[in-house]
C-alpha cells in the first residue's frame, strides 16, 4: 500500500468491485451467466467465432443464431427508491419472467441498477417490469448498458 | 460508549422508554458494521409489531438488513427525516437517526432487554 501511494493506491473489497464490474456491464458467471444461459441471451455472441470448424455446442449455437434467442440479459434501473438484488424476482404484468442476476446500488451513477433476463419482445430498451422487493411490486426500466462508460479525453 | 438511558437487544436495535410510549433505533455498532446505509424502509403508523418480528429493513450498498422491534407494541410516529437522508443513520444513531416511535403494548417486556453495560459486553464478545 505504501509503494502505491503516491499513484493513489486504495485497498477495494468485494463489494466495491462487484458495484465497479455491474456499471461497466460485466457478467458475472454464477450470477448474470451460468449453464442455463446462452451466449446470445446474455449478448456474448461476438465472443465465438463461427465458421472455425466444429466444438462443443456449435450446432446448438448455430440453431439459436437461426431461431433467434428467446431472451435476453438486459440492464434495468429502478424508478423508486428500492433496491433490486440477485435473486428477487422479475414480473412483467404479474407473471414471473425471471429474476435479478445482479444488482446494486450504483454509486458513480446514483440510481439503483441490475441485470435481469426477459423475454426478447420485452427486452427493448424504455421498456418496464416489476422487481418484486419484500413481496411488494417495484417498477425497473429497462436502460442500455454498460450502466456507466468513462470518458475519455 | 453506549447512552446509559437506553436499553438494547442482541439484535443491535436501542429502545428508549419514556412511560407507556419508547423511541426505537438501531446502535452505533450496528451502523458501523452495516456501512453507509443508502436505504430505510419503515412501518406504517398504527401497525403493531410482537417483540423480536421484523418492523422493516435498513440497506447499506452491501446487503439488506432488518430491523427487529425490541419491545411489542403500536406504531405512533415514523422518523420521515431519516427515511429521506439515510446518511443520518450513520451520523447520528442516537439521536435524529431514530427510527420509530411506538406504544407499548407489555411493559414486562423490558425485562428482557440489555443494559447499556450489558449491551457494550456483549458487543465486545461478539466481536
Amino acid at each position: 500500500m505504501s509503494a502505491g501511494k503516491r499513484h493513489g493506491l486504495l485497498p477495494a473489497g468485494l463489494g466495491a468491485r462487484n458495484t465497479l464490474r455491474l456499471e461497466a456491464g460485466l457478467l458475472l458467471y454464477g450470477n448474470d451467466i451460468d449453464r442455463t444461459t446462452t451466449l446470445l441471451e446474455a449478448g456474448l455472441g461476438w465472443i465465438v467465432k463461427p465458421g472455425k470448424g466444429r466444438f462443443v455446442g456449435s450446432e446448438s449455437l448455430a440453431r439459436e443464431k437461426a431461431e433467434g434467442p428467446k431472451r435476453r440479459l438486459v440492464g434495468f434501473e429502478m424508478l423508486g427508491p428500492e433496491i433490486a438484488r440477485e435473486r428477487y424476482p422479475v414480473k412483467v404484468d404479474d407473471q414471473e419472467v425471471g429474476h435479478v442476476t445482479s444488482g446494486s446500488p450504483s454509486i458513480t451513477l446514483n440510481k439503483n441498477i441490475g441485470l435481469t433476463y426477459l423475454p426478447v419482445d420485452l427486452a427493448a430498451v424504455g421498456g418496464t417490469c416489476d422487481v418484486l422487493i419484500r413481496k411488494r411490486a417495484c417498477k425497473a426500466q429497462v436502460v442500455s448498458t454498460p450502466f456507466y462508460k468513462r470518458s475519455r479525453e | 460508549m453506549n447512552p446509559e438511558g437506553l436499553l438494547y437487544t442482541k439484535d443491535h436495535e436501542w429502545i428508549g422508554i419514556t412511560g407507556d410510549t419508547a423511541t426505537v433505533g438501531i446502535t452505533l455498532h450496528a451502523q458501523e458494521a452495516l456501512g453507509d446505509v443508502v436505504y430505510i424502509e419503515l412501518p406504517g403508523v398504527g401497525d403493531k409489531f410482537e417483540a423480536h418480528k421484523s418492523f422493516g429493513s435498513v440497506e447499506s450498498v452491501k446487503a439488506v438488513s432488518e430491523l427487529f422491534m425490541p419491545m411489542s407494541g403500536e406504531v405512533t410516529e415514523v422518523n420521515s427525516t431519516v427515511k429521506d437522508n439515510p446518511e443520518t443513520l450513520n451520523s447520528d444513531p442516537y439521536g435524529k437517526g431514530w427510527l420509530i416511535r411506538i406504544r407499548i403494548a407489555n411493559p414486562a417486556e423490558a425485562s428482557a432487554l440489555l443494559s447499556a453495560q450489558a449491551y457494550d459486553n456483549y458487543i465486545a464478545t461478539e466481536a
